[in-house]
């Protein structure tokens, strides 16, 4: 997973490059922060969430993320489809029929004798009831996942990596965050990042995303999503303590018979080198929109230089034969 | 409110479908346990959140970005031909070159200016250097080799400054090749799927391109009525060779990255890349027979022209399709896990 570049490449000012593409490298160290504040991340556990959007709404009124459009769109409960320049927290509803299939309600009148029940008159007791309102339907036929998707603020960002302009950055916390006073809206940003979160506001032209609120990092403040959040979905903390108790979680998850239960974004030896915002997922990650095995496109950036000046000195020879040619074809002559 | 009754001969006026239930037995797709065996070829069905892409699709825009693709390539192409026909003695050659250098360099720009959500902060890309950005390295790029073919060119119409002019058109076709080529790594550089996996051969398509649209474009001085029959030749050759590259090395791509490729055979970006190949063969076999009539080359040499533009196009569309799709993002690495995991079991 590690890259070699020339040891000067980390000095070039403001680029923001990320040297040592190595995954357990801290990047805001490698970014040449000194004295810096550990490394901080969003752990999120979806198999806590209830959906409730709070941190859409927190994460909206806290950054002044302007509204974009207040549509239906028949996907359950989401109504913001996905992360974008207007959308930095987005809230995922999965309705699956698992482990079997179909849906039953639970209140199906098969094999019970209603007229007997009537008989009873209306006095049935509940114990002799056969359906009652809270009569559990069979278990686990219908399931509801619910995931508030996020930046991961990856530890070697594509987004950051590609940036001509030096408008992304590296925090002191290790996160991603873009200077808007500088973005000058080229959109590259956009198709680089493997997780389709950044993206252009239209109307203004530059490129938007979570910032991990890093205004109030500053002052000592956990971000706006994680302070709304009622059910501690969204934890926010140092990376490696969130990384350990996320272990802890999955472990106790599978003592509790939830075999389904896996991070995502945890390792560090990922094709991003781990991500500082990492979940807790009850299925694949596809399954929530998210790659199952992401790659910072840059990581093949020696090869692609490589593969250029190959066909750029290929273009040379090729223009040098074509008049070399002639010359041959007239000394025939 | 259900009106029906309870009598003794069973339910009176039920709602139809009142014991419906919702989507019975749909089968369980992606995780076949009871598959017999694995399939050899990639699986068409995946997961996905309601179909939407996993990829935010790039926000450049046509005609600026694959237009700006094509006039860097043009205008690359173009200063190698212009010097060569300097040392060569092909004067009418050379002043055609040079214009096209110029001009499609301009145009370039100007795309990659209008494309930009905030145009007036074009001069932020030279802010900073960095090689793991192409755009980065290619603002750079053309920031020296614009003013370069731009005195190129102005000393070539003007006739003054030979010495100069001479230096600039050096200057231009030694950054030529680099302006033609870094565009493939601006797009492979990305998420997008279609762009990334072909990284190791779009330079070559990319640089093929160029020679055939700058072959093309040299085929066209031959109207200028000083111009001596010869002094085309060289551009028909670099045409030939650029046509056999471009095909070359965009066949062995779309063979060598499978499902990622689909999106250049199939939909907008495959009518354009078929459109690209048709008038590529036709331009190819115009230039290689029309040695003796000056339209018909000049004809060949529009159809070249229109043939590297039509591929660009072509990848360009093929590209946004294939990150609008996330089937092109999940099914790959899916793989990719597979594989991972397979081997590592074994």
């Amino acid at each position: 997973m590690s890259m070699k570049v020339a040891p000067w490449l980390p000095e070039v000012r403001g680029g923001g490059f990320e040297g040592a593409l190595d995954g357990d490298a801290d990047p805001s160290a490698v970014s040449g922060y000194e004295n810096r504040p550990p490394r901080m991340g969003f752990f999120t556990d979806t198999s806590v969430c209830i959906g409730c959007k709070a941190c859409e709404v927190a994460c909206k009124e806290w950054n002044h993320v302007p509204e974009d459009g207040l549509n239906l769109t028949g996907m359950s409960y989401d109504n913001t489809v996905g992360l974008g320049a207007d959308t930095w927290r987005h809230v995922a509803f999965i309705e699956q029929r698992k482990p079997l299939a179909g849906q039953d309600p639970g209140v199906s009148h098969e094999g019970i004798d209603v007229l007997a029940l009537a008989a009873q008159g209306s006095g049935t007791p509940p114990a002799e009831a056969a359906v009652t309102p809270t009569t559990p339907g069979p278990d686990g036929q219908l399931r509801w996942l619910m995931a508030s998707d996020v930046c991961k603020h990856c530890t070697h960002a594509a987004c950051l990596d590609v940036c001509p302009t030096g408008s992304l950055f590296r925090t002191e916390f290790g996160t991603v965050v873009v200077q808007e006073d500088i973005c000058n809206g080229c959109g590259y940003c956009v198709p680089a990042c493997p997780y389709g979160v950044i993206d252009q506001r239209k109307d203004d032209g530059r490129v938007w995303k979570c910032t991990l609120c890093y205004d109030r990092l500053g002052d000592g403040m956990e971000p706006a999503c994680a302070k709304a959040c009622p059910t501690d979905s969204i934890q926010f903390g140092p990376l490696d303590e969130l990384r350990e108790r996320a272990a802890r979680r999955v472990d106790a998850l599978h003592e509790a018979g939830v075999a389904d239960a896996r991070l995502y974004g945890a390792d560090p030896h990922d094709g991003v080198g781990g991500d500082g915002a990492f979940f807790l997922l009850l299925d694949e990650p596809e399954v929530y929109g998210l790659p199952p095995d992401p790659v910072v496109t840059t990581r093949d950036i020696v090869s692609m230089w490589r593969h250029v000046a190959a066909a750029a000195a290929t273009l040379t020879a090729v223009g040098a034969a074509s008049f070399a040619a002639t010359l041959l074809g007239r000394k025939r002559r | 409110m259900s009106e029906s009754d309870v009598t003794r001969e069973g339910l009176r006026g039920q709602r139809p479908g009142r014991e419906a239930t919702t989507g019975v037995n749909v089968p369980r797709r992606w995780r076949g346990k009871h598959r017999a065996e694995r399939p050899m070829v990639p699986r068409a069905e995946f997961t996905s959140y309601y179909g939407k892409p996993i990829l935010n699709p790039p926000t450049w825009q046509s005609p600026d970005i694959p237009g700006y693709l094509f006039l860097g390539g043009l205008a690359g192409g173009s200063s190698l031909l212009a010097a060569g026909a300097d040392l060569t003695g092909r004067p009418a050659l050379g002043r055609v070159a040079k214009t096209g250098a110029l001009a499609a360099a301009g145009l370039s720009m100007a795309a990659l200016v209008h494309d930009l959500g905030r145009p007036a902060r074009f001069v932020n890309m030279l802010r900073v250097f960095k090689v793991t950005s192409p755009m980065s390295v290619g603002s750079w790029l053309l920031a020296g080799y614009v003013p370069a073919a731009g005195v190129a060119a102005a000393s070539a119409l003007t006739g003054r400054l030979p010495r100069i002019g001479a230096t600039a058109t050096a200057g231009a076709a030694l950054l030529g090749p680099a302006v033609a080529s870094y565009t493939a790594a601006l797009i492979s550089d990305t998420a997008v799927p279609a762009w990334h996996d072909g990284y190791p051969e779009m330079p070559f398509v990319f640089t093929g391109s160029a020679a055939m649209a700058a072959g093309g474009l040299g085929l066209l001085s031959g109207l200028a009525g000083q111009a001596r029959p010869d002094e085309t030749a060289p551009a028909r050759n670099l045409a030939l060779l650029g046509v056999a590259m471009e095909t070359a090395a965009f066949e062995r791509m779309e063979h060598r990255i499978g499902l990622t490729a689909e999106p250049y055979s199939a939909g907008r970006g495959g009518a354009y890349v078929r459109a690209g190949k048709a008038l590529a063969l036709l331009g190819g076999a115009g230039a290689l027979l029309s040695r003796r009539s000056r339209i018909a080359a000049a004809l060949s040499g529009t159809a070249l022209i229109a043939a590297s533009a039509a591929t660009r196009w072509g990848i360009y569309h093929a590209g946004l399709a294939s990150a609008r799709d996330p089937k092109y993002t999940v099914i790959p690495q899916r793989q990719r896990l597979e594989e991972r995991a397979a081997s590592a079991s074994s």
